[in-house]
């Protein structure tokens, strides 16, 4: 164990506190302010009231924004699956020339800010295949988000595939099994639940997205981070974004639990 | 044992091929991906760069072929332009620094000092904002710090005022963001640091902040070149934090998405500032190993 001096280590536990402090505090407000009765949120809440929770979970413009996120996240959530995973083989079980450069073009575009990723794409749409009659539309949309999205399940496989033992494999092709069902019965269920984590990270990546979706959403559609924002600009209806807000914080509890769970096995793992 | 069935014994053509041809293999899991991610982004990244060079109409607003430098001169010509460039570039330092003075000690204390019962629960309560939400974090900083807000309310009686929106409640938006994605990288990799390090280290005669500073910080340094690849290149690309708490403060993101519909070869120049900045970045740390980590 570190061997510190009790002045160091009451410097480090009160540092570790305040930043918790200052991490908690502004979720706090945000949910206490879902119950202000009042239009603009604030401290302290003089009423409290349900209003602003019965306006926000009964406005149609956020149920469509919920349904298009939901949609877009799960097929890019699906395509970043796939394209993740067959990287995640290529790049774990060869050695090629070339290797470091794809390994680049795979995390580039969750490197890049996003409003480089979302000028980019918006740039294709609007200003190269639209001219020549190509109408991406809704499908650009899903494309844009779920190349972003690959590099997280790349992520996740890749990290799995290195601590699997490859003779396995190499016992149950020798055992007659082709590639398929090696793949179905042996492979697959040792990294299946890196791939989850990596297709629950990818949706929620693709879930709370922004800046790609704003430039390449087409005219008219909203996700629910769009209508968010465009909410947050109208001071009126402001106190409907944090029942919102207070419901995606809840919700972010879901990912937080699988990543324990997923971590912990693989701890139990390594043991 | 059982006997093979005939199924499992049928010559499997496909497999036999892929499996004596090691390229074959390769090229059927990368074709995919890599028609994907160069098809879609890298392309795309390539018709910005060239739509940087084209010309807008002044009076239809309509894009042309052409080249022209002017779009890329005008970053360091235009002072607003160059301004932005400057404090996007400044705020983006000094959230990564800030992150990375914070992390150290917190990483320490979770995995050294911690009991293992807290460092589970420190590790959920460090993860939770990381999903809670980009714009609901937004949200709340703006609402700490409005002026009926929460710092107001609270320590406003001890003289302490919210600084209102500006630059400084930008960078405290930022940090806030980012913290988690060099907050976790830096407390893996204080968990993989030895023990038996900390006995030499103190056997040697080094008090602990002594230890800290020239056996752990030193280790931590893939760890917090990964970290700082997001929190830097997050930073940069940023601009609604500006919008929303910024004040009247402009950031490099907020001239690509004000010249997006009205002069898009301007917004692709300038989307070529931080695609410069974080790749020669990239390039510099790529020798550490840091990459692998992200």
């Amino acid at each position: 164990m570190l061997r510190l001096g009790r002045g160091t280590k009451i410097t480090l536990a009160v540092i570790t506190a305040l930043i918790l402090i200052c991490t908690y505090i502004p979720l706090f407000v945000i949910v206490m302010n879902s119950f202000n009765a009042n239009k603009v949120a604030g401290w302290p809440i003089a009423n409290f009231s349900l209003i602003w929770w019965e306006k926000a979970l009964t406005n149609p413009a956020m149920h469509a924004a919920l349904l298009n996120s939901i949609v877009v996240a799960s097929c890019a959530t699906a395509i970043a699956l796939l394209l993740g995973t067959l990287s995640a083989f290529a790049l774990q079980r060869f050695k090629f020339y070339g290797r470091e450069t794809v390994n680049l073009i795979i995390i580039l575009p969750i490197t890049l800010p996003g409003v480089v990723t979302g000028v980019a794409l918006s740039n294709t749409f609007y200003q190269v295949l639209d001219p020549i009659g190509i109408k991406v539309g809704y499908m650009g949309m899903i494309i844009a988000h779920a190349t972003f999205c690959v590099v997280m399940v790349f992520n996740n496989v890749i990290a799995r595939l290195r601590r699997m033992n490859p003779n396995l494999e190499e016992a149950s092709m020798d055992l007659g099994a082709g590639m398929m069902q090696t793949f179905r019965s042996v492979t697959f269920p040792q990294f299946r639940s890196a791939f989850i984590a990596g297709g629950l990270l990818a949706f929620a990546l693709s879930f709370d997205e922004v800046y790609v979706t704003i430039f390449t959403a087409p005219p008219g559609v909203e996700t629910l981070p769009l209508w968010f924002m465009n909410q947050m600009g109208r001071p009126n209806e402001a106190n409907q974004v944090n029942v919102v807000a207070t419901v995606i914080i809840l919700l972010s509890l879901i990912p937080v639990y699988f990543s324990q769970r997923v971590s912990a096995q693989a701890a139990n793992d390594l043991k | 044992m059982s006997t093979p069935s005939f199924r499992e014994t049928r010559p499997k053509p496909i497999s036999s091929a892929l499996h004596r041809h090691p390229k074959g293999r390769l090229a059927a899991l990368l074709t995919l991906p890599m028609v994907w991610l160069v098809g879609v982004y890298i392309l795309a990244i390539i018709l910005m760069l060239i739509t940087a060079f084209w010309e807008t109409d002044p009076f239809t607003s309509k894009v042309k072929p052409g080249f022209t430098l002017k779009h890329f001169t005008s970053i360091v010509t235009v002072p607003a332009y160059l301004s932005a460039a400057l404090r996007t570039l400044g705020i983006a330092l000094a959230v990564t620094a800030i992150c990375a003075v914070l992390a150290v000690p917190l990483a320490i204390y979770m995995a050294k000092i911690a009991r293992p019962w807290q460092r589970a629960a420190l590790a959920v309560m460090i993860t939770l904002p990381l999903w809670a939400g980009y714009l609901v974090k937004i949200l709340s900083v703006r609402i700490v710090f409005s002026d009926g807000g929460f710092i107001n309310s609270v320590f406003g009686p001890l003289g302490i005022h919210s600084p209102g929106y500006g630059v400084f409640v930008t960078i405290i938006a930022l940090v806030y963001l980012w913290f988690p994605y060099m907050a976790i990288p830096v407390y893996t990799a204080v968990s993989q640091v030895s023990n038996n390090l900390f006995d030499a280290s103190a056997d040697l005669g080094a008090r602990g902040m002594r230890t800290i500073f020239t056996v752990v910080i030193p280790l931590l340094k893939p760890a917090l070149i990964a970290g700082s690849i997001f929190t830097f290149s997050l930073s940069l690309g940023d601009y609604l934090a500006a919008k929303f708490v910024g004040g009247s403060t402009q950031m490099i993101g907020t001239i690509i998405a004000s010249n997006i519909n009205l002069n898009p070869p301007v917004a692709a120049a300038f989307s070529v500032v931080p695609i410069v900045i974080v790749v020669v970045y990239l390039l510099v740390v790529r020798k550490s190993g840091a990459i692998e980590n992200i």
